[in-house]
């Protein structure tokens, strides 16, 4: 049995044990918000990295090849394997919550999800020690990756390939929790926004994923077995892949965007105390949205050569996107109008996310316009414009939620003056690197250059752009010592710590109990914690059943040893096209071991088991001292 | 009055733009400072979009700083409650209608335009002698150089592309091993070589590049394509249509020039026996070659795309191409040459030109 006032007892191998073994989303999502910051943190410095050697021209702070490998997997890590797990980690530890359940619907699966993405990842970024990072691009086209020598493409390939398949599984968790976990009462129209967009993510994940393993897979066996599905020489075509990744890639964007909308969508009310402007058409935009980011991949490839009929198709389709997504800024805005505003950190993050976000859809549109692209592709102008979209909406997203849901995750709060700061730099820094990228872009440089020659006009601007690096590298650093003093904290023991929470999550007392609530609530509105406050009720929602026995899931191993399974028989392949004799009996060992413990996890009935009342009411005590939640 | 004061803003917008963004880059390199027709309508449409862009986001940022400094809560009292409004349906109708307009009126201009730039029809087009009347060259880009083909005059050169003025100038692209994209900034926007396709796409060339700084437009590589990527450029001279005709005529000329291995000059004796197997002398001949064709090095910007034109750099270059352009498929290829016989090979590919 594992609470958080018991786990603090334990010793560090049984913690270790027990964050190994664990399937509760809680846990999980801090494992998620841990691995996401590890990877955030290295792929920061990777950029950084490239910012010093573009600083000057004709720098040679790294040589060519190791900027290809930098600018690689910097792309890869951050959208792959950081902001993918920091966002799943808020999903992992609010979704349940909000909805008034215990855990998600499938914890086993979640925590494989976690497994495979961690070891995927680890994967990956041992390609830096073995022999080189892959070098091609993080959208890899078929070509230049088939070229690239040495094992590089097939770390990233084999990587992705594993996390890739933890990133689906978790998905589809999250759509089976969000349709059948919901409390009574908490119907679809009464989600919370970050819920919704939840779910809109998982299913694009859920159709989007599957190109991308498919486009993998081709290159896997390309690379590793001498298939042809890319070599044009032997009858292949590599505009499949282009089509392949972008039917993966585009909704990726969309994947990862929609969750920060509905984590500013959750912040922006608490703070503006102030219901949310236009539910419903957030609610429908936020659909449309999911829906479009379908149909317009092939605005990535206008100069491909697709022909001006499907360049036009896509343009306009692409255009088409900024309407739903002007719809949600004018609802922000609309929310704070006439609202109460209080600038607290998170609210400085939301405050800022307007601007930039909107300053990188209009630069989207911009691009949209097909024969405008043709200059702007490929050069420091879409650099720009992915960051304005990706630093400016995701990233802000993440460090405002952190902020923002610290005191619910750890029961501790940020230290809100060292908050302000981090803001501070990482925002001005943020727009010194990337709006001037934009003019960069328009007087020629082209994107993914590892050097430039003096005297074209953008010494200049590349050195401001990286000074602008340098200062959002100081706002991390000062996030990270924020983070550390928070764990030295004297714990919040409260509930509602903001003081205008409106939906469920901030009706739990902290710590929440590993059963999250000890009643199922019965959900009477939205905003339902808003609702029961202001209607004068004490203990922050009605229940709909009485105490009784609570049913939860076992920890299991088993997630982790599947994982390693695969982690294993990644190196057989990889070292295939080696000839080495080892090759196929570890693919084979490795296979074994997952599907044993598959086999193991079948055939063993894990039924889960019951917290009794008294435990119940024994561990509030311990938690909240005499009387319980109250 | 209202509707006036409206166009004026607009005007006023579009020419403070268009002065900050024209006082910007070089005019060899800049997509805002465009010398073609088609550069030329990229800019307008830049200019058009992001004088709409800039509205929105006047618009935006106007509403969201009045909100964010008028509903403060150290305005309110601490203890205001504001109004729970759910929405509004007549708001909603009109922030999804303006967009929807402004962009119908954007995607009219992308629509013409977007076939306006692909069309390639003139290409095929003969006059009475059976000719054709649009001037072609065939593009093959290379791991990190450049290929240009004339069909139609019978010759081929590398690394400066050389065109007429005042004309349109049709492109067959392709790559020779892995993706590339053939860009001209300050000509107009791009299109990527494939490896298993040929794009087709046509440029025009209005202003003569020997006024220019460099004497050269210059040209780059916009698709990742290996280490070197960053220095695959080239470079584009642009003559009036006469001079053209006299550089066709000359190259045409070189026909059957070839280095002797006999050559009593050290220079082209030793090019004779370690370059030329890849390098061609001879402006006459078509694609295909396996480096880049040297009739006119003389004549050239830039040695291997990158360094200064002069003779020391081009010894750089022999002696270790490695060393200025990684990844490069020169390298090793021509075995050890005594320092000697490096200097004279330079001579000698520094004396080969077709201008006077």
């Amino acid at each position: 049995m594992s609470s958080v006032a018991v786990a603090n007892k334990k010793g560090f191998g049984a913690t270790l044990w027990d964050y190994l073994t664990t399937v509760d989303h809680k846990k999980l999502g801090v494992m998620y918000l841990l691995a996401g910051t590890l990877f955030f943190a290295i792929a920061g410095l990777e950029a950084l990295f490239m910012r010093i050697q573009l600083m000057f021209p004709n720098n040679d702070f790294v040589s060519a090849g190791t900027f290809n490998e930098l600018l690689t997997m910097h792309g890869t890590t951050m959208l792959f394997l950081a902001a993918t797990p920091l966002l799943f980690g808020f999903m992992n530890a609010v979704v349940p919550l909000q909805i008034g359940a215990r855990d998600v619907a499938f914890p086993f699966l979640n925590s494989l999800g976690f497994w495979l993405f961690f070891l995927g990842a680890i994967f990956l970024h041992l390609s830096f020690f073995l022999g080189g990072a892959p070098d091609a691009g993080w959208t890899s086209y078929a070509s230049l990756s088939l070229y690239s020598p040495g094992h590089g493409i097939d770390f990233y390939v084999l990587g992705l390939q594993i996390s890739g398949a933890g990133t689906l599984i978790s998905g589809i968790n999250f759509i089976v929790t969000i349709i059948t976990m919901r409390a009574p009462g908490m119907t679809f129209m009464r989600m919370p926004l970050f819920t919704w967009t939840t779910l809109i993510t998982s299913a694009l994940i859920l159709f989007a994923f599957p190109p991308l393993t498919v486009a993998l897979f081709f290159m896997l066996v390309d690379r590793m077995f001498g298939a042809n599905f890319f070599d044009h020489i032997n009858g292949g075509n590599t505009i499949i892949w282009e089509h392949l990744f972008w039917i993966f890639g585009h909704p990726e964007v969309y994947i990862l965007v929609l969750p920060a909308f509905g984590l500013f969508s959750e912040i922006i009310p608490v703070f503006a105390r102030k219901r949310l402007f236009g539910y419903s058409s957030m609610v429908f935009a936020t659909i449309l949205i999911g829906f479009l980011g379908f149909m317009v991949w092939a605005h990535h490839m206008f100069t491909t050569g697709l022909g001006p009929t499907a360049n036009a198709i896509f343009a306009v389709s692409t255009m088409a996107i900024a309407v739903p997504t002007g719809m949600k800024v004018f609802n922000w805005i609309l929310t704070i109008w006439g609202g109460s505003i209080k600038v607290t950190v998170p609210m400085l993050y939301a405050l800022g996310f307007i601007p930039s976000f909107v300053a990188g859809g209009v630069t989207g549109v911009m691009q949209a316009t097909a024969p405008l692209d043709y200059q702007l592709h490929d050069s420091y102008f879409i650099v720009a414009h992915f960051h304005y979209v990706i630093v400016g909406g995701i990233v802000l997203a993440i460090f405002g939620s952190m902020h923002f849901y610290w005191p619910i995750m750890f029961n501790r709060a940020l230290n809100e003056t060292l908050g302000k700061w981090t803001f501070w730099f990482f925002f001005i820094g943020f727009h010194l690197t990337f709006f001037i990228q934009h003019f960069l872009g328009l007087m020629g440089m082209p994107r993914r250059v590892f050097t430039y020659q003096a005297d074209q006009g953008w010494d200049l601007f590349n050195f401001i752009s990286s000074i602008g690096a340098i200062m959002m590298a100081i706002g991390v650093l000062i996030l990270v010592f924020n983070i550390i003093i928070s764990a030295k904290s004297k714990p919040l023991n409260c509930r509602d710590y903001w003081g205008d929470g409106r939906s469920l999550e901030w009706a739990l007392k902290t710590p929440v109990p590993f059963y999250n609530f000890k009643q199922t609530p019965l959900v009477r509105g939205y905003d339902p914690y808003w609702l029961e406050k202001h209607e004068g009720n004490e203990e922050g929602m009605t229940y709909a059943e009485p105490l009784g026995d609570i049913h939860m899931p076992n920890n299991s191993v088993l997630p982790l040893v599947m994982s390693i399974g695969l982690f294993v028989a990644a190196f057989g392949a990889l070292y295939h096209p080696d000839g080495v004799a080892w090759s196929i009996p570890v693919i084979i060992i490795g296979l074994a071991i997952t599907v044993g413990a598959m086999i193991v996890r079948s055939l063993k009935d894990d039924l889960g088991f019951h917290v009794h009342v008294e435990e119940i009411v024994a561990t509030e005590e311990q938690l909240y001292g005499k009387g319980g939640n109250k | 009055m209202m509707k006036g004061l409206k166009k004026w803003r607009l005007f006023s917008l579009l020419a403070v733009m268009t002065v900050f963004l024209s006082a910007c880059g070089e005019d060899y390199i800049s997509t805002l400072k465009p010398a073609g027709a088609v550069g030329k309508e990229q800019l307008n449409l830049l200019l058009f979009s992001i004088t709409i862009m800039a509205l929105v986001v006047i618009v935006v940022s106007f509403l969201y700083l009045y909100a964010f400094v008028k509903f403060r809560r150290s305005k309110q009292g601490e203890n205001h409650m504001p109004k729970q409004v759910e929405g509004s349906h007549t708001l909603e109708v009109i922030w999804t209608v303006i967009p929807i307009i402004l962009l119908l009126i954007l995607a009219v201009p992308t629509l013409i335009s977007t076939y306006k730039l692909a069309d390639v029809k003139a290409m095929d087009e003969v006059d009475e002698e059976g000719n054709k009347s649009a001037l072609t060259v065939n593009v093959t880009a290379k791991l990190y150089w450049w290929e240009f083909e004339y069909p139609e005059q019978g010759i081929v050169t590398a690394q400066e592309l050389v065109v007429p003025t005042g004309e349109k100038v049709y492109f067959n692209l392709k790559a020779a091993d892995v993706k590339h994209s053939f860009w001209i900034p300050s000509i107009g926007g791009k299109m990527d070589t494939n490896v298993e396709n040929v794009n087709k796409f046509y440029l025009q060339f209005d202003e003569e590049s020997k006024d220019l700084e460099e004497g050269v437009f210059f040209g780059k590589c916009a698709e990742l394509c290996g280490p070197s990527h960053a220095l695959m450029d080239f470079k584009v001279k642009t003559l009036a249509p006469e001079e053209f005709e006299d550089w066709v005529a000359s190259m045409q000329a070189t026909e059957g020039q070839v280095a002797s291995p006999d050559s009593t000059d050290l220079g082209e004796a030793t090019f004779a026996n370690s370059c030329l197997a890849c390098h061609a002398v001879s402006g006459v001949g078509a694609s295909g070659a396996m480096g880049p064709n040297l009739t006119t090095f003389g004549d050239r910007n830039r040695v291997a795309g990158v360094l200064e034109h002069n003779k020391e750099s081009l010894e750089k270059w022999i002696t270790n191409p490695e060393s200025v352009k990684p990844g490069n498929l020169m390298t090793g290829k021509y075995g050890e040459l005594s320092e000697e016989e490096i200097s004279a090979v330079a001579d000698y590919i520094m004396s080969l030109s077709v201008e006077e």
